[in-house]
């Protein structure tokens, strides 16, 4: 038996059972004949509670979840329908496979229509013939499933080691030599019965499983062995340790023996080594029947047990977090058992209610936009959010509607459709709902709408926006024709375009310039809301449309300005096309002082002033420019709370001295060579070596006399005969970070693990911009007249550059390896590179000093293979290993 | 084994690219789609590029024999929308069977004509089954997740429909294709394996799943993997992908499925990803140099062109596949007789 024919089930994700896998553990509580809670939901039709019990399932590690509607109160085939088809529309829920368990074939079966992802069938068995039990085999092949077959035939169930395989021999041999099932796809259930019940017959209940177990995974090739192992313990109802304990020998047993598969409730189990010695003895002499009187001892010994409560772990550490990041969490997550009580606080604080709309709930569904537009969340999430944003809402209306002071008119009428041709709309419902949720009236018109009906009804229902949506390349042309009808018509409301073939340039070149009034590009729900209030309410209609107008206007006109294809120039061209600076009337300034310094235990409160904090909002996905961002309509109340808490962690670190902060710098002699390496002279235990910096060039034609920058050209060439200089660096404020973050995690406090590195990184920045500026008036000295104020350091208007290997300018980050050479920054202040040639510690900045007042900041952009190739030579390296490096830059 | 299952193991088959570009080029006009026989038609028809066989079936077979031209093995029948569920938004369910009927004899008939011209080369005919316009495991209304507005069974039975007329036509192959939901595609494969065993016939079946966007899953959210593990409860000629990416885009998900499956794999990208105006823009030479790697790394067996593709983008991929071993299949396939 050398081939291994792995179990194979899916849910929206893989789930593949090797022989060596560890033992795989099936979810049981959705089913109502094993949990009372799980059975009043369903018969309360409670069906949002009862998916929590499923989530909640999953989160605890279940890997299948089994689903049983089998009782005599309930419409099990509905139920089973119902409920599986709300599980799939829940990702968090559906990625894992589904057991489908009734005894009835009919739920079974409707069951395995609604599916997409390989399910398991529990179960089917010989009880009623074999005629019945080939037909049902060959359906669930054909549905693709994989089966439990009980040990049950004709006779009855098996209750012996002998019946056990005697069933399952028989069962196994039919559905692979008849049926044709995949012997893989066969799961056996021998029956789990309780043992120390007291009667004889029962004392091998469980050895007999076990033996039984073993034979099969011996005899019977690919398929596995499951059961349900409560029913072990059953005659100890009532004394949960000695049923934990019976649970955990049971399994341990079992698993080593073969089975591989079983439905635990994990919170009824404890961990096999950490039984008592006492207790274990007893259980095992139970469960392996090693002793006559094996209960009554353990009987005796259970009464000696004392019962402890364990607790259900479910991840709810996000219920400590702040406000904000709740609802935020609850939207994301699509999780809505707190979203109420969480409504109601942020009502309660805020001004007006319509105010926790348009500030909480909108910054979480703004997130949700994000992480959907980046690919992180797929649709059925998005849709998700969207439901608990209306639950929201709908809590909230009732406050806003009562509130006098906001007279609260529906926002505005929007009507929505799919243009002509296209069937297209899940996008467009979305939109639709989500647009709902904030108290717009939706009209939709549905899908294939003709261009008439909608201006018909546009004006028929005196719409304030229409939204039109495609998904196929003709709709692009319907847009089009309606902006123009629109046009011809005299509309005058904002007219949204959207879907996914839809694009910011298509609507700024063709629909746009159809329309005078207002056409907006919004290809995602979540920003949807923004857009649509920002073009209704009256204080910022004009000015939106303008800002829009203006917006697809120069787009436009960069739009014509490029040319079809890019085309690039090559190397060679591009070198002569080089940036020019006039070497003999040029400013060289020789450093005040050449060679290497090294800064330990810098004050950190010297940095302070140099914090640039407009990328930390970003960090924190509040987007401004502080300090107006603290003011900002939208997120100011978020991004003052958050700007305190940092400030209180600020000061922390200063008085504490949490952080450490390192710099090490060199300024040396310097030329560029043979275009684009610049040499640079430096000394090391006192020997005079030379090192190479390779520097990339741009590639992309220019227009007009535009030249193709590469940082060589703010050195002056050898041929030149005239000396200049470079400087590099790294600075750290890292040291200390990790330490501090892993503290906070350990308190739960991701918040504040979040805001450490945040503000590590803050500093970092802030201490190279300090070091360029000693070094640019003091240590080079070339601009030792400059005062510049903070805010203008931050605009980089001082003269020369720090560009960072790894950013726009020199997007490779292999010569970071040439500047710890140099600096031997590793040694120095311990600041070292990853393997993919990132700074440990993160929060730390490396770079070059140029001081050449023409020396700019520039962006390679895309770069041809001739270069590519041409870079490798120089640097003495293999063209893959360049070609792995420069990828993102490397014009396709 | 049927000659496409051996010719599987042995080469590169290409298959043709898309149907609805080259059909874009003809400017059809309203009258031109309804022809003689739909003059009356209540609604519009123009866009039901099913319909062009019946109506404009030179175009079609003029289409085929170009990509069979440009060195295609198989095309594909034009059926995509060939069911009662798709035909519904023109009425026209009750022309289903003779649509893919006569979809299939066209293609089979070029097929045919392009095999005595050349008898090394045997061409072959896949009949199209795309995904329909209404999804089994999602809902269309996102306030009742619950709600399906088409049934397993329903799809079972246009699904059932439409093979028998293509078996019937004479098609090589069935083909499942631009899966988005898998539980559609689980209802063709239903009626397949059905209908297979109640024609008696043995015919390979290839599946086409479709990777939507940048999140790597399908649209029902499956990933590549549990999309293959899904389907692959039937006997498949081939898996793989097609439409919504570009081929570069695609070889992370074709790896995927091509380490876990011992069937044949396919790739029929898009030309590209659409540009601003929708359009495909990258051309053949572009889209045979990624393709490359897809040869190079021996992900395939089966190779074409989805959206945006012509015969020259097909002339140049089978330019370059000639070069190359297939993937190689672990077993032989067996299909299973019943």
């Amino acid at each position: 038996m050398s081939e291994i024919r792995p179990l194979k089930l899916s849910g929206l994700e893989p789930l593949v059972i090797f022989p060596e896998s560890n033992f795989i553990n099936v979810g049981e509580r959705t089913n109502v004949a094993g949990s009372r809670k799980f059975l009043r939901l369903i018969k309360e039709e409670k069906y949002d509670e009862a998916l929590e019990v499923a989530r909640e399932q999953v989160e605890n590690g279940a890997q299948i979840i089994d689903v049983n509607m089998d009782d005599g109160l309930i419409e099990g085939k509905e139920a089973m329908v119902k409920f599986l088809n709300l599980v799939v529309a829940e990702p968090d829920i559906s990625r894992v496979p589904i057991m489908i368990d009734s005894s009835k074939w009919e739920i079974i079966e409707a069951g395995l229509q609604v599916v997409q992802g390989k399910c398991v069938v529990n179960s089917i068995s010989l009880k009623e013939g074999e005629e019945e039990f080939i037909s049902h085999a060959n359906k669930i092949r054909r549905y693709g499933a994989a089966v439990i077959v009980m040990a049950f035939d004709e006779v009855g169930q098996a209750d012996n080691y002998e019946r056990r395989i005697e069933i399952a021999k028989r069962s196994y041999d039919i559905l692979v030599n008849k049926v044709k099932f995949p012997p893989e796809d066969i799961i056996f259930d021998l029956n789990i019965f309780p043992v120390g019940t007291g009667m004889d017959e029962h004392k091998r209940n469980a050895i007999d499983f076990i033996e039984g177990a073993r034979w099969v995974k011996q005899n019977l090739p690919h398929c596995s062995v499951s059961g349900g192992v409560s029913n072990v313990s059953f005659s100890f109802r009532g004394n949960n340790p000695v049923r934990e304990a019976m649970h955990s020998v049971f399994l341990y047993h079992a698993i080593k023996a073969g089975m591989n598969i079983g439905i635990v409730n994990p919170s009824m189990l404890e961990v096999y080594d950490e039984i008592p010695k006492d207790l274990l003895e007893h259980v095992e002499d139970v469960i392996l029947d090693r002793r006559d009187d094996a209960t009554e001892r353990l009987l005796d010994f259970a009464e000696n047990v004392v019962g402890r409560k364990k607790e259900n772990k479910i991840d709810l550490s996000w219920r400590e977090k702040p406000l904000q990041d709740r609802i935020t969490h609850a939207l994301v997550k699509g999780v809505d058992a707190y979203i109420l009580e969480d409504i109601e606080q942020a009502r309660i604080e805020a001004e007006k209610p319509l105010d926790v709309i348009e500030g909480p709930l909108m910054i979480g569904m703004n997130v949700v936009g994000d992480l959907f537009g980046s690919g992180k969340m797929f649709l059925p999430q998005v849709v998700k959010s969207a439901r608990v944003m209306k639950k929201a809402v709908a809590h909230l209306l009732p406050y806003i509607e009562a509130d006098k002071s906001n007279k609260r008119q529906s926002a505005g009428r929007i009507l929505m459709a799919t243009v002509k041709g296209d069937v297209h709309d899940i996008g467009k419902n979305i939109v639709s709902v989500v647009l709902g949720c904030n108290n717009y009236e939706i009209i939709d018109l549905g899908v294939m709408v003709p261009p008439e009906k909608i201006i018909e009804t546009a004006k028929k229902e005196n719409v304030d926006v229409i939204g039109l949506s495609g998904l196929i390349t003709p709709s692009l042309d319907e847009m089009v024709f309606l902006a123009k009808e629109m046009e011809r018509q005299d509309f005058s409301v904002p007219l949204l375009i959207g879907g996914a073939t839809t694009s910011k340039a298509h609507t700024a070149v063709k629909i746009d310039p159809q329309y005078k009034h207002a056409v907006a590009h919004v290809n995602d729900a979540s920003r949807a809301v923004t857009v649509v209030g920002d073009l209704l309410k009256d204080s910022t209609r004009e000015k939106y449309k303008n800002d829009l107008k203006v917006q697809y206007d120069e787009f436009r006109k960069n739009f014509s300005k490029r040319s079809k294809v890019k085309s690039f120039l090559s190397i060679q061209e591009a070198r002569e096309n080089k940036f020019q600076i006039d070497w003999d009337k040029t400013q060289i300034t020789k450093p005040a002082k050449l060679g290497i310094q090294v800064i330990e235990d810098f004050d950190l409160h010297k940095l302070v002033d140099y914090i640039d904090w407009s990328p930390f909002f970003r960090s924190w996905d509040l987007h401004g420019r502080y300090p107006d961002i603290l003011k900002d309509e939208i997120v100011g109340e978020q991004a003052q709370s958050l700007f305190d808490d940092a400030q209180v962690l600020l000061q922390r670190i200063l008085d504490e001295k949490l952080l450490k902060a390192k710099a090490i710098f060199g300024l040396f002699e310097a030329n560029t060579v043979n275009h684009d390496d610049i040499e640079v002279k430096f000394k090391q235990d006192s020997v005079e070596k030379t090192a190479i910096f390779r520097t990339l060039r741009q590639q992309l034609k220019k227009h007009g006399d535009q030249p193709n920058f590469a940082l060589a050209d703010f050195i002056s060439p050898k041929e030149s005969g005239i000396n200049d200089y470079i400087g590099c660096f790294c600075v750290t404020t890292g040291f200390g970070t990790q330490e501090l973050a892993a503290k906070f995690e350990k308190d739960h406090d991701d918040y504040n693990s979040i805001m450490i590195k945040a503000l590590a990184d803050r500093l970092a920045e802030a201490f190279a911009e300090y070091l360029h500026k000693e070094v640019r008036t003091q240590h080079w000295g070339y601009a030792s007249d400059e005062s510049l104020s903070n805010e203008e350091l931050i605009k980089e208007v001082y003269k020369g550059i720090r560009p960072a290997p790894g950013y726009p300018a020199c997007p490779d980050h292999l010569e970071k390896i040439t500047i710890w050479e140099i600096l031997q920054v590793k040694e120095k202040i311990g600041v070292e590179l990853t393997e993919s040639l990132a700074m440990w510690p993160a929060a730390s900045v490396s770079g070059y000093y140029f001081a050449n007042p023409e020396a700019r900041y520039f962006g390679l952009g895309k770069i041809k293979e001739d270069q590519v190739r041409d870079f490798a030579n120089r640097k003495g390296i293999e063209y893959k290993k360049a070609e792995k490096w420069l990828n993102p830059n490397i014009a396709d | 084994m049927s000659k496409i299952e051996e010719l599987l193991s042995q080469k590169i088959l290409i298959l043709d690219g898309a149907m609805g570009t080259m059909l874009q080029e003809y400017k059809f006009s309203e009258e031109d789609f309804r022809g003689k026989r739909f003059t009356d038609w209540p609604v519009s028809l123009k866009g039901n590029n099913d319909l062009l066989s019946i109506t404009q079936p030179e175009a079609i077979a003029t289409i085929h024999r170009k990509y069979f031209d440009a060195g295609a093995d198989i095309v594909e029948t034009n059926t995509f929308s060939g069911t009662t569920i798709a035909m519904g938004d023109y009425q026209m369910e009750e022309l289903v069977y003779e649509l893919n009927y006569e979809s299939a004899r066209i293609a089979k008939k070029a097929a045919e004509e392009v095999t005595a011209e050349n008898p090394q080369k045997p061409r072959f005919v896949v009949g199209a089954m795309g995904p329909t316009n209404k999804t089994a495991s999602m809902s269309p209304d996102v306030n009742d997740p619950g709600f399906r507005a088409i049934s397993f069974e329903e799809l079972k039975v246009a699904y059932k429909q439409q093979a028998k007329a293509l078996i019937d036509g004479g098609v090589d192959v069935l083909l499942v294709e631009t899966v988005f939901d898998t539980l559609n595609a689980k209802a063709a494969l239903f009626a397949i394996d059905e209908l297979k065993e109640e024609l008696n016939v043995d015919i390979p079946v290839m599946v086409s799943g479709t990777i939507t966007d940048a999140s790597g899953r399908t649209l029902s959210g499956q990933t590549a993997e549990a999309f293959l593990i899904s389907i692959s409860h039937i006997p498949l000629l081939s898996i793989g992908f097609n439409c919504a990416l570009g081929a570069k885009q695609l070889t992370p998900h074709l790896e995927a499925v091509a380490r876990n499956t011992e069937f044949g794999v396919s790739a029929y990208p898009n030309a590209g990803l659409p540009n601003a105006f929708g359009e495909y823009d990258q051309d053949a030479q572009e889209m045979s140099n990624q393709i490359r790697e897809y040869l190079e790394k021996g992900l395939v067996n089966i190779l074409g062109g989805c959206c945006g593709t012509t015969p020259s983008h097909i002339k140049a991929i089978a330019e370059i596949a000639k070069d190359y071993q297939p993937r190689k299949l672990k077993r032989t396939l067996q299909t299973q007789s019943i």
